[in-house]
């Protein structure tokens, strides 16, 4: 079992050493979450009569989309890279020819997002609790059982991106649009009541639409039923696709 | 004993070409067993089949006992393999992939006895990146064989490595092989082959075109021998009258002799016969690259 968690460890050292990765997974939403609550901040919940942050307070609102927003920049910018990278150097044909399984490599990956997930959190919740005010969760217990769906969901969509494209610089490339669409249209950006109806459209086919909805329906206590279905079949269809198309070299 | 490879009529196809054709041999317990062909003649893919890393199209294998199509994830594990173009992440350290790649073997030594038989212990804590092609290829080997393997594959070890790390990488193989594991060596350098193998298979498109000892092949491929030296003699007509000489070149004072047989005492007893006694007498046998030459045409 050591020798099984080896490879997860080692991983997750030789992310922590890619500035990239430290940049976007870490702080990257930090500097969101000040340039946003600087431009939102002290917006009301309905700011001229229209209703807006789903009818919360401005940060009540973006502080949970931000949790969601971090797993999303951990999973899809930074492990479609890495992964294609591996094995357009030949990593993972070294990995193979010394009888490491797939499912090991795929599950360094998802333990890699966890734990970055979790540290980059606790790094938000740390850096926007004395600045802005927003509400406690409901329950932090149920925020964290989401946090973990959320990693592997998106992991699974980061996993697919890195089996299907064949270099590191496409995977960087693929990740990092797919990330700007979601920053943009996801609600972790721009409040969703702004979106026009093309955009909105888009926008629900993107999962950190549903996972803003989820993490914000555990944090505030609202329902996210459907969202809940549709990024589980996100999650199970990457996943099924990625194991498909993973290929060694 | 059995042997420990046992390759019958192999073929691989990539759409319509055939990249190994009908490929048979076996290696024996202990020995080093070089395959040798030019650049993309299907070496690589015939060892890759053998180490359960791509699926033959026809015919069978057996290594180590193991049937490398079915049984591929216990074959992985019992043997080492260097590969061609495959690497370590840059910024993984020397320490981190020998403890990485030795965890998994529940029998081998711990890696920081790895790390001092094979020399590495100044490199330690060096990232991968950071290494010199040599220490690479050093670190490659010391993976392939950390586990103590009956069976490993080396796939081009020494390419891209100055002369010196070649040297050196040619001693480590040796090392292995003393140990008493069975090595299976890919290359395209002649020297390299005539070196350190027992045996040779020369693969040329795909296909097996002969396999024996290094001696051997010499022996049969490229039987004549050169004698030279140099002269002040005008008339060397002469030496074609000597057992065995079968062409006699002269240009300025060097003299070219090509035959067969005990060709340098006949044409030393024949110069002395006439107190001709030639400082830079010299006598050159083929080696494996005039074999190679031969074999695989001038082309290659």
């Amino acid at each position: 079992m050591v020798g099984r968690l080896q490879l997860a460890w080692v991983e997750l050292k030789l992310f922590l050493r890619e500035p990239m990765t430290v940049v976007f997974s870490l702080l990257l939403p930090l500097i969101i979450l000040f340039v946003l609550g600087g431009v939102f901040g002290d917006q009301p919940s309905e700011p001229d009569g229209e209703v807006a942050f789903r009818g919360v307070g401005a940060m009540s609102y973006y502080v949970p989309a931000y949790l969601a927003l971090v797993v999303a920049s951990v999973c899809v910018i930074s492990i479609p890279a890495h992964l294609a990278g591996n094995r357009e150097q030949g990593v993972l044909k070294r990995f193979h020819a010394s009888a490491i399984p797939a499912w090991e490599v795929g599950g360094a990956q998802v333990a890699v997002a966890l734990v970055l997930s979790l540290v980059s959190s606790v790094i938000l919740l740390l850096a926007a609790t004395p600045v802005y005010e927003f509400s406690a969760p409901v329950s932090y217990l149920t925020v964290a059982g989401v946090l973990v769906v959320l990693v592997l969901g998106f992991a699974a969509f980061g996993i697919f991106l890195g089996a299907v494209l064949p270099t590191a610089r496409a995977a960087q490339a693929v990740g990092l649009l797919v990330w700007f669409i979601m920053l943009f249209l996801g609600g972790a950006g721009p409040p969703p009541e702004v979106l026009t109806g093309g955009m909105s459209t888009i926008a629900e086919l993107t999962p950190l639409w549903h996972a803003v909805i989820m993490m914000q329906g555990a944090w505030l206590g609202l329902d996210a039923g459907l969202s809940w279905l549709i990024f589980a079949g996100i999650g199970v269809l990457s996943a099924a696709l990625g194991i498909r198309f993973f290929r060694w070299e | 004993m059995p042997a420990v490879i046992e390759v019958e009529h192999l073929e691989k196809r990539y759409g319509e070409f055939v990249a190994v054709d009908d490929v048979s041999f076996s290696v024996e317990d202990g020995e080093i067993f070089g395959i040798l062909g030019p650049n993309g003649a299907g070496k690589t893919t015939t060892v890759e089949c053998l180490q359960g890393l791509r699926r033959p199209d026809g015919g069978g294998a057996t290594v180590l006992g193991l049937d490398p199509r079915r049984e591929a994830d216990r074959l992985r594990k019992l043997i080492g393999s260097q590969l061609q173009a495959s690497a370590l992440p840059e910024r993984m350290r020397v320490w981190e992939a020998l403890k990485l790649f030795t965890s998994r073997h529940t029998d081998a030594p711990d890696w920081e006895t790895v790390l001092h038989r094979w020399g590495l212990t100044a490199k330690r804590n060096a990232s991968f990146g950071s290494l010199s092609g040599g220490q690479q290829q050093r670190l490659f080997v010391a993976l392939a064989v950390a586990h103590n393997p009956r069976l490993v594959f080396l796939d081009e070890m020494t390419t891209g490595l100055d002369p010196m790390s070649r040297r050196v990488t040619w001693d480590l193989v040796s090392q292995v092989r003393d140990a008493g594991t069975t090595v299976v060596l890919v290359t395209h350098f002649m020297d390299e082959a005539e070196q350190l193998c027992d045996r040779v298979a020369v693969i040329d498109k795909g296909r097996l075109v002969t396999l024996d000892t290094t001696a051997g092949l010499i022996a049969h491929y490229a039987e004549t021998a050169q004698v030279t030296f140099s002269t002040d003699l005008d008339d060397v007509g002469f030496l074609l009258d000597v057992t065995g000489v079968e062409s006699v070149d002269h240009r300025g004072h060097r003299v070219i002799i090509g035959g067969t047989g005990a060709l340098l005492a006949r044409v030393a007893a024949a110069l002395a016969a006439r107190q001709v006694f030639p400082l830079d007498l010299e006598v050159k046998r083929a080696s494996l690259e005039d074999v190679f030459l031969s074999i695989v045409g001038e082309g290659a």
